[in-house]
């Protein structure tokens, strides 16, 4: 198709502000990093206390070689993955369970609100002389802080099903499990698909939480380990690897929302 | 004619926590094979409590129905075409089938054929979203149709459409109805659509509601449009507009 010279000149706009506004981006990165490394370097800022980007490079190049960082890394890569996994699914079928039983959702509404309100790290001690001091406790602390959330997005989108399109099926002489599989659930996959970004968010802190509590290995414990031998450069190094590490997973996440919700609407 | 549905004194209430609603008050009324009846009446009277009823997804408080068959199947349609998104449209309309288990081959050759003459054929792969109002509509009926129901029941189908599409595909339907023949209970708050499509017009009172008055159609063409144009559907319409007694204050 042909464009007009005002939609070219648009879209070069709209180019220009994108190109703008990612150079101001990096900037901002840049002299944020060369700052916090000169000023550590004349001392201005204590590097024992503050470490710096070079520091902080030469520590993960370190634990790289040593061969540690990558076990860390698949550590909690896993806790996150099983703890997102789970909590997903049985946020699902307890979703499905309260939908289908309208008196259960009715019973446990006062304390699934009492329990979302908790803050859950109150309750780490406990799980960890309950479940003990293992990756379990931090699959069941990522549990607590992401599942009530799952269960509360998907349950809401069950209740947003169309009343005329029960009644619909109704007439087709549907069953429950028929209404279920054939409208209740795909009809909340949007709402589902949504909802999995906001649970990667809580298991990130769920399981980092974990392992701030009970781990031997994995990044979180990487960052307490550095406190307690009082190695700085330990600890940003962790923080740079989750960040990095979230910055991925939680856009890996995103790309996999657009993908599901392409297409049909 | 046999009947195919005698209805009897039938009553409906709905009890709330506010207190009881009562929908229907007394009906009685016999539908012969192969006719449009149409129910007519203000708006809340309790129009869709009745044909939800008889469709079974609304209990009935007091009273009895009577199908001539033991097990009739029963077409139900509503206000909105009520087709799902993320089905394409062949999808949709094989949907009544496959939740009766009654996908056969045959049958879904029958689907197949009703969306060919109903012209949707090209859209068989299409998404509902991407058809016109009146074509979701006729997707909706072939749906229904397509478990060769012995009786439909349509709740106001068309309302949710505009005025144009809603005089063309109201043609269509009834087209579709006549040729299949099919035994229809449509239910309208549009007087012209019920005395231009239909055998026999139901007046209801208001709620809760019971028959007024039951008028006998004999327009002289098989096009509503052209039924539209003739003096006995002016008296007629008149005479029902004067018995809904609907103030207009
Ligand atoms: N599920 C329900 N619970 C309580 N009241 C209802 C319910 N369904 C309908 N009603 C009430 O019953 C009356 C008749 O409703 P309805 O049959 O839908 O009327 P119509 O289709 O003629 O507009 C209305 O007053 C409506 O508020
Ligand atoms: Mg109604």
């Amino acid at each position: 198709m042909s464009m007009s010279a005002n939609q070219k000149k648009f879209l070069l706009k709209e180019k220009k502000n994108r190109r703008f506004v990612i150079f101001m981006q990096l900037l901002i990165i840049i002299t944020f990093l060369i700052l916090w490394e000169v000023l550590a370097n004349k001392k201005i800022l204590n590097p024992f206390i503050f470490s710096s980007p070079t520091r902080i490079c030469l520590t993960i190049k370190n634990l790289f070689i040593e061969g540690s960082l990558i076990s860390h890394i698949t550590t909690t890569l896993y806790e996150i993955f099983l703890a997102f996994f789970i909590g997903i699914s049985l946020g699902f079928l307890i979703a499905i369970l309260l939908y289908e039983i309208k008196t259960l959702a009715k019973i446990v509404d006062p304390f699934l609100t009492m329990l979302n309100s908790l803050p859950k790290v109150a309750l780490g001690p406990i799980i960890i002389i309950w479940v003990g001091a293992n990756t379990k406790a931090i699959i069941v602390m990522a549990l607590l802080i992401n599942l009530i959330v799952s269960i509360v997005n998907i349950y809401n989108g069950f209740l947003g099903t169309d009343e005329i399109k029960i009644k619909l099926l109704k007439s087709f002489g549907a069953s429950k499990i028929q209404i279920l599989r054939y409208l209740v659930i795909p009809g909340s996959k949007r709402t589902i698909i949504s909802s999995l970004k906001l649970n990667i968010s809580m298991t990130l802190i769920g399981v980092i939480m974990g392992e701030f509590l009970v781990s031997k290995k994995g990044i979180g414990y990487l960052i307490i380990y550095g406190t307690q031998v009082f190695n700085l450069n330990i600890v940003m190094a962790g923080i740079v690897i989750l960040i990095i590490l979230s910055f991925i997973i939680y856009e890996g996440v995103s790309l996999l929302e657009k993908k599901l919700l392409q297409g049909k609407n | 004619m046999n009947n195919i549905l005698e209805i009897t004194n039938l009553e409906k209430s709905y009890y709330t926590k506010q207190g009881e609603i009562k929908a229907i008050k007394n009906i009685s009324l016999q539908v012969k094979e192969g006719e449009i009846v149409t129910i007519v009446g203000t708006s809340g009277c309790g129009k869709s409590s009745l044909l939800g009823i008889l469709a079974n997804i609304e209990n009935k408080s007091n009273g009895l129905f009577k199908f001539s068959k033991a097990k009739p199947t029963i077409g139900y349609m509503l206000q909105n075409d009520a087709l799902f998104p993320w089905l394409t449209i062949y999808e949709n309309a094989i949907l009544g089938l496959k939740i009766a288990k009654k996908d056969t081959m045959e049958n879904k050759e029958y689907v197949k054929k009703l969306l060919k003459t109903y012209n949707l054929e090209e859209f068989n792969n299409k998404y509902p979203n991407e058809l016109s109002g009146g074509m979701k509509q006729r997707v909706a009926l072939i749906r229904t149709l397509a478990l060769k129901p012995d009786i439909l029941l349509l709740d106001e189908p068309f309302s949710a459409l505009d005025y144009q599409s809603r005089l063309a595909v109201s043609k269509d339907v009834f087209n579709i109805i006549k040729k299949e023949k099919i035994t229809t209970i449509l239910v309208s708050h549009d007087i012209g659509e019920a005395v231009s499509l239909s055998d026999r017009v139901v007046v209801l009172s208001k709620r809760p509601c019971s028959i007024k008055k039951i008028y006998e159609i004999n327009l002289p063409s098989d096009n509503p449009i052209d039924n539209r144009k003739t003096k006995e559907f002016s008296e007629l319409y008149d005479q029902i507009w004067k018995d809904l007694d609907v103030y207009v204050s």
